[in-house]
């Protein structure tokens, strides 16, 4: 309790959540602070994309603490409060709509009121324009703007799905890897792109390349059957004879 | 009429009677100049006659009395004798009464009714229930029996006395001494009489002897009122209890219907997620199997119809899956993972087929038969189950028992499952997945032909017999919870037995709307049905 | 709320209402004005006839509205068609007064035959055509309301919905059949006499009828292009691809659905109260869960998901109908199952929407010289359809 009250964005203390019998995550605690990045690794089945679930409400933990801000509890809210409080997240396989054009995508996930009948009678301003471009811009998409999201190559979607993150202008970023499927380029671009988007809110990226995790060169947390087997920098992390263990196999 | 009076007439009767009319080459039992006396004259005579007749005991005289009561009986007004005559025509056609020969015809005007008035009705009445009990036929004393205690009739005990000291039969006799202990209640007999016969009713334990019961306990004061009361509320709860038992039993037939009907969508649907809405069309071709069965039977092989049904399950398996193999290579595997438009084509096909059997088989029912041992019912205590409903329940189980062994122990089922869970994987370890698809929806369509053969003995066999099943299988399977076939057994036993219990207060259209609401409910509080899969894997 | 409709107004949007309007201009003149010998002359029966189209493509318009852009394939949308023909039933059957076979002035003759005294609560007020309008709109909206209220929001989706709306008709089907409803049971409501105080059967109320079924579907046209136009639009469409990812952007799905579906209701009962002054009866056969389903084939046919594919669709699906069962009434069922058979294998976009897609490729084509800035306006289909369609059955995931 006295760590939550301690301004950190978000909080998890003690949670666990079982599927069936099968324990996806057991007594996982962690806490990122304002503004911090974070990267998340560890193997398959980690736990990694329940702990995402747990955080944007799609799962419920069978026990423990998720809050957010201080002193939104989290568990008792469903995914879309949660984003309106500031909760974006990126989804492994990259999810955009693909029926829509770029622009229509990034319109949609621009912070604003989500209600039914503002929507009907919504008319997009200039400083709605002028924010889509922005986003076009830093995303570098804006030549492709009224195409339609289903015909991008993938990097493009990853691209426009952070894009989308960053319209959404939420405190806390969910990062589900980010350059799978991306060529060189691309992974060091977004490397930069992620890393410019720390600068003005905290950032909780899971990836598995290790060299894009090296590029952030940001705190690790190593996940491991439900619970936070290390915790530090990269170097350090990987130097411990557990985290050794658990990747080679014993 | 007490008894000792009525006694008193007979004797009187016989006297009066004995001095003009018997002479001594008839024999005592003659009825013949009994019957002629009841057209002698006023109401009274005619009773007195009508009571002499009863005293004989002779059942031949029962169709005499029975036309007196009908207002058939009549006297020819040349001779004054008694015949029966029923019109015909426009003259009247007469009968001997005792011997029933035909004595030709007469008209109107030539014969004088025989007529009757309320008392005498009351009777005539009592005078058939008296005579018939004398019957050597046994049903004939079972339902005469049964009528006294009906009528409740007190001057009946008499005969009734000596009919259950000639009776032979135990079961007649057990009804003669129930209509006794029915006639004592309303007679002039002793209380202590009165109450055991209040306990031997209240042992019966059914609707009439409540009707009885209810009778004595409005007239009767003291000892009796209390043996009365005490008796009816046993019986309720003896009846409640059966009643109970009733809805059960019913409604696992019910459920055993309905898991029929949907077991076979339980695998297309719950293992394969396809939704196939001609579903009810492969009940419907088995059912027509049947039909075609039996009709070749009939004309080549009368002898082998007893064997007709065992002969129909494996050719409807056959027809229901060929025609689901052929729907699965021809149409619904260019529709995987588009479970909505596999909805609509298989929609289509269900049309298809209804209106090719309505042009081959035409829009009629058509005649089904049951063969021996599926016919007929038996007791236990108060219910009564059909063989029929028996068989199908017991048929219901041994396929479901027949799939889980199919799909837990061979290597077609561990092909199956394991297409189910994880296809790629399934298809790089060497399983021929679009056969294994092709196989199971022809299983699922197999079973649906089979259940077909059992519904016909059950329900009508027309083009349209499917479309009655698809949307109750459909619930089944949703409210069990999909891809599970226990789920399917327990949703379609637990949906037929709430059916049956919501029936006798709702009635049957309203019980059925009910449920369906209720499955709706239930479906928005656990989309996932009754044994609901968790997890990651059914997230989608 | 002016940019709303505004909005709507496309090219496609205009060209559809405003044949619409002429046509509701155009065909009770020819029926009023011409000689009945006349080679211009419409017969009243021709009117009604394609004014009863003309309610099934508004029906249609209101599945395409949740179907084509929420993708909730409804199987209960003939429900709210005959809920608003109930309420225009009642409506006429009160207007009888004391002309029926009974003569009776307080009680509709099944009423009478049925014994009962007094008129009960629910009828009263559909002795005004207002009251009666109003219900047309209400009744099926509600229902739609409280049934998506549920449905939405416990997460029932894709067939799940689907066979649960059927279940819904169902059971209203088994309802009204029951005498005791007070709907006339078996038989319906029938015999009606007039409307608004004009004879029903005269030939300018039949053609004012159709002029009323031409504006009704050119309003729905408008209100269903405003609706996909706005950004109200935009998020059906994200909702029908990609349900979570909406809920991960803060949009309540549930909601969004629920609108659509209420606003589709409502417009099936319009449609349901025009039809039914047109063809002189409703009963409840119009719950049939096959008269939902073949709602679908309708839009399925002419293309989902497009403006005036459903209108397309419901006019050649019907016309075929009424051609095929005055031919060859046997054949009929083959033609329709083959229908939807065809439909979902070979022409997945319909009518309309595969000529639109072959239309902007074609437009594409000849613009590949400037690929990268060009507008693309290609009609996309809804994720479950075959653009290179996995081999991968549902349950598999």
């Amino acid at each position: 309790m006295s760590e939550r009250a301690n301004n950190n964005l978000l909080y998890l203390n003690d949670v666990n959540v079982s599927f069936d019998g099968f324990k996806a995550l057991r007594g996982l605690s962690l806490v990122i602070a304002e503004g911090e990045m974070r990267a998340i690794i560890g193997p398959n089945g980690a736990g990694k994309t329940t702990m995402m679930d747990v955080i944007t409400g799609k799962t419920k933990p069978d026990t423990g603490d998720v809050y957010f801000g201080g002193d939104i509890d989290l568990t008792r809210r469903d995914e879309a409060d949660i984003a309106s409080l500031g909760i974006g997240r990126k989804f492994q396989k990259p999810t955009v709509f693909e029926s829509h054009t770029v622009w229509d995508n990034l319109q949609l996930a621009l912070s604003g009121k989500r209600s039914v009948f503002a929507a009907l009678f919504h008319n997009t301003d200039a400083r709605e324009q002028a924010r889509i471009d922005e986003i076009l811009e830093t995303t570098r998409l804006g030549h492709l703007r009224n195409r339609l999201a289903g015909g991008l190559s993938h990097g493009q979607k990853q691209w426009l799905e952070i894009g989308m993150l960053l319209a959404q202008d939420p405190k806390l970023l969910l990062v589900d890897e980010p350059v799978a499927g991306m060529t060189d380029e691309e992974t060091v671009q977004t490397a930069t792109l992620l890393r410019r988007i720390a600068e003005t809110r905290s950032v909780v990226v899971v990836e598995h390349d290790m060299t894009f995790v090296r590029d952030l060169g940001v705190k690790v947390t190593v996940l491991h059957e439900g619970s936070v087997l290390a915790e530090g920098s990269l170097d350090h992390v990987s130097a411990d004879q557990k985290v050794i263990d658990v990747y080679l196999g014993r | 009429m007490t008894p000792i009076t009525r006694i008193v007439l007979l004797l009187g009767l016989v006297l009066v009677l004995g001095g003009r009319l018997f002479s001594p080459a008839q024999a005592a039992t003659d009825l013949a100049p009994l019957v002629a006396a009841l057209g002698q004259g006023g109401y009274d005579q005619t009773e007195q006659a009508v009571n002499a007749i009863t005293a004989t005991g002779d059942s031949r005289a029962a169709p005499v009395i029975q036309a007196l009561g009908d207002g058939d009986l009549y006297a020819r007004k040349s001779d004054k004798s008694v015949v029966i005559a029923r019109r015909k025509g426009s003259d009247l056609a007469l009968t001997d009464p005792i011997t029933g020969a035909d004595l030709g015809t007469a008209k109107s005007s030539e014969l004088e009714k025989v007529r009757v008035n309320n008392k005498l009705r009351r009777v005539v009445r009592s005078a058939i229930g008296t005579l018939t009990l004398m019957s050597p036929d046994r049903n004939t004393r079972l339902s005469a029996a049964n009528a006294v205690f009906q009528a409740r009739d007190a001057d009946a005990l008499e005969i009734l006395d000596t009919a259950i000291a000639k009776e032979t039969d135990a079961q007649v006799r057990d009804a003669m001494e129930n209509a006794r202990a029915a006639a004592i209640l309303n007679s002039q007999h002793p209380e202590a009489e009165k109450i055991e016969a209040v306990q031997r009713i209240a042992a019966l334990g059914n609707d009439d002897a409540l009707k009885v019961l209810n009778a004595v306990q409005s007239s009767a004061q003291g000892d009796l009122r209390t043996a009365a009361a005490k008796a009816i509320a046993g019986i309720q709860r003896d009846l409640a209890f059966w009643n109970a038992g009733q809805n059960v039993l019913y409604g696992l037939s019910l459920g055993s219907v309905l898991l029929l009907a949907a077991i076979g969508l339980a695998i297309t649907f719950g293992v394969m997620g396809v939704i196939n809405m001609a579903h009810g069309e492969m009940v419907m071709l088995g059912a027509y199997t049947t039909y075609v069965v039996q009709e070749a039977i009939r004309t080549s092989a009368p002898g082998l119809f007893d064997y007709s049904l065992a002969i129909a399950l494996p050719l409807a398996f056959i027809v229901a899956g060929a025609i689901g193999l052929v729907i699965e290579r021809t149409i619904i595997r260019w529709l995987y993972g588009r479970p909505l438009e596999t909805l609509l084509a298989t929609w289509g096909l269900s049309l298809i087929l209804q209106q090719a059997v309505r042009s081959i088989f035409g829009p009629n029912n058509r005649q089904v038969g049951a063969p021996a041992w599926m016919s007929g019912a038996f007791d236990v205590d108060h219910l009564t189950i059909t063989y029929s409903r028996l068989w199908i329940l017991v048929f219901a189980l041994a396929v479901f028992v027949l799939l889980n062994v199919l799909l837990r122990a061979t290597s077609f089922g561990l092909q199956m499952r394991a297409v189910t869970q994880n296809r790629r994987m399934a298809a790089s370890m060497g399983i021929r997945t679009p056969w294994v698809d092709a196989f199971t929806f022809a299983l699922g369509s197999g079973v649906a032909g089979i259940a077909g053969v059992a519904l016909s003995q059950i329900d009508n066999v027309s083009p349209n017999l499917g479309q009655s099943y698809i949307i109750d299988s459909f619930m089944v399977v949703v409210f069990g919870g999909v891809g599970n076939l226990w789920g399917t057994l327990v949703g379609a036993l637990s949906l037929g037995v709430l059916n049956k219990f919501l029936e006798p207060y709702a009635g049957a259209v309203l019980a059925k709307i009910l449920v369906l609401v209720l499955i709706i409910l239930f479906i928005q509080k656990r989309p996932r049905g009754l044994f609901a899969l968790k997890g990651r894997a059914v997230e989608q | 709320m002016s940019h709303f409709f505004l909005r709507a107004l496309d090219r496609q949007a205009s060209l559809a209402i405003l044949a619409l309007l002429v046509l509701a201009a155009v065909v009770p003149a020819l029926n009023l004005l011409t000689p009945p010998g006349s080679a211009l002359h419409l017969s009243t029966f021709t009117v009604s006839l394609f004014g009863k189209y003309l309610t099934y493509a508004l029906l249609a318009v209101a599945l395409n509205l949740v179907w084509g852009y929420c993708g909730i394939l409804s199987l209960g949308h003939g429900a709210f068609f005959a809920l608003g023909g109930y309420a225009m039933g009642m409506y006429l059957m009160r207007q009888i007064g004391s002309r029926g076979v009974y003569g009776n002035p307080l009680l509709p003759d099944f009423m009478v035959f049925l014994n009962w005294k007094t008129l009960p609560w629910f009828w009263h007020g559909f002795d005004h055509f207002w009251f009666a309008a109003i219900m047309v709109l209400l009744v099926p909206g509600l229902l739609a309301f409280v049934f998506g209220w549920f449905a939405f929001r416990s997460r029932v989706t894709g067939v799940y919905l689907s066979i649960i709306t059927q279940a819904l008709t169902y059971a209203l089907l088994l309802s009204f059949f029951r005498n005791d409803m007070g709907f006339g049971g078996n038989n319906g409501l029938t015999d009606f006499k007039d409307i608004l105080g004009f004879d029903i059967q005269s030939d300018a109320t039949r053609s004012v009828l159709f002029a009323a079924s031409a504006v009704a579907l050119a309003l729905g046209v408008l209100v269903t292009s405003a609706i996909i136009r706005s950004k109200y639009g935009k998020i059906l469409i994200a909702v029908r691809d990609a349900e979570s990812r909406t809920r991960f952007l803060g949009y309540r799905p549930e909601r969004v659905k629920l609108f659509a579906f209420v606003v589709s209701a409502c417009m099936a009962g319009v449609a349901g109260a025009l039809y039914v002054p047109q063809v002189g009866i409703i009963n409840p056969g119009e719950f049939a869960p096959a008269n939902s389903i073949e709602i679908v084939i309708w839009t399925a046919v002419g293309g989902r998901a497009t403006l005036i594919g459903p209108i397309v669709g419901a006019l050649l699906v019907n016309a075929g109908k009424s051609f095929f069962t005055g031919w060859l009434p046997e054949l009929w069922l083959f033609v329709l199952g083959g229908l939807f058979v065809a439909v979902t294998l070979f022409l997945p976009r319909g009518i309309i929407g595969t000529l639109a897609h072959g239309w902007s490729g074609l437009r594409q084509r000849r613009a590949s010289s400037s690929a990268e800035t060009g507008t693309d306006a290609e009609p996309r289909l809804p994720p479950d359809m075959p653009a290179g369609s996995k081999y991968e059955p549902a349950a598999a995931e």
